[in-house]
């Protein structure tokens, strides 16, 4: 079936793409990478312990994409803090954010890059066509780029509450956010079908 | 990467009650799918399927679930791995 990922004998799991479908998602991957930014290092190519010393931002970044993949972790959304408490909590974000959005970005960019690779793998085998096959280790790392590509084009389309999401599937054909939320749709089926092939 | 608290943020914000524990919220949002937050809580945390629906029922139906508990050392580290996963975390001291 289309967009449905299978479990292989012995582990890891396949599934048959289009030349569309393998443009569209490695589009979208090269854009969230785009997004995600270059590594602390890439400024310091010759520096092999910049990586390791580089710090990284305090401030949440300023695009909703980026907030919602590296969120506060410290301020309770459904908290009522003083102005003493949400001072301490962006204090103690702020730290977290230094020592940790480093390397969640660089996981996340690692993520990417395997889907680029493993598609890239695929056009050169030609055909219009094929039936890219995963290890468990690409299966895991696909996974998390699926759930990243969805976050980044939820946030897009302002999915906030479960509402929006019902909306989406009612949305006219003429609508300009129309092959947005068909892409959405279809990673979704993706990613379903590939943690089933996932689940002990 | 380990976590340090530099010594100015300790004299500012010396942290109270240090016996209270520390939790993991995991919030709701309408994008993550059902399947993918129970497979979260059971690769990660390494919980039975079941107790990692009924988290995941938890945060889907009441908006939030507390998923851990412990130190905050501990805590942050659930927290960082929670948004390596893609979900919506937080941590709190539990005072309760």
């Amino acid at each position: 079936m289309p967009g449905t990922f299978e479990p292989l004998p012995g582990g890891g799991a396949a599934v048959a793409l289009d030349e569309v479908e393998i443009s569209i998602i490695r589009s979208l991957a090269v854009q969230l990478l785009e997004l995600i930014g270059p590594g602390p290092a890439e400024d310091a190519p010759d520096d092999p312990l910049a990586e390791l010393f580089a710090e990284g931002p305090s401030e949440p970044p300023k695009d909703p994409v980026l907030r919602r993949l590296f969120p506060d972790a410290y301020s309770d959304p459904e908290g009522t803090p003083t102005a003493d408490q949400a001072e301490e909590q962006r204090a103690y974000s702020s730290e977290f954010r230094r020592f940790t959005e480093n390397d969640l970005r660089a996981g996340k960019r690692d993520n990417a890059l395997a889907v680029i690779h493993s598609l890239d793998g695929l056009s050169a085998a030609g055909e219009g066509g094929a039936v890219l096959k995963l290890s468990p280790d690409e299966s895991r790392r696909w996974l998390g780029c699926l759930n990243d590509l969805r976050l980044a084009i939820g946030s897009r389309l302002d999915v906030v509450d479960e509402e929006d999401t019902d909306l989406l599937y009612r949305l006219p054909d003429e609508d300009p956010r129309k092959p947005m939320v068909m892409a959405y749709l279809w990673l979704g089926g993706l990613q379903e079908t590939l943690i089933t092939t996932l689940m002990p | 990467m380990e976590i340090e608290k530099t010594e100015s943020a300790e004299e500012v914000f010396a942290v109270p009650e240090p016996d209270v524990p520390w939790v993991t919220i995991v919030h709701n949002d309408p994008v993550n799918l059902m399947s993918y937050v129970t497979y979260v809580f059971q690769a990660y945390f390494g919980y039975s399927k079941d107790k990692a629906t009924k988290l995941m029922l938890d945060v889907h139906h009441k908006g939030r679930a507390v998923v851990s508990s412990g130190t905050r050392e501990e805590m942050e580290r659930d927290v960082q791995a929670m948004h390596g996963y893609g979900l919506w975390a937080t941590l709190q001291q539990d005072r309760k």
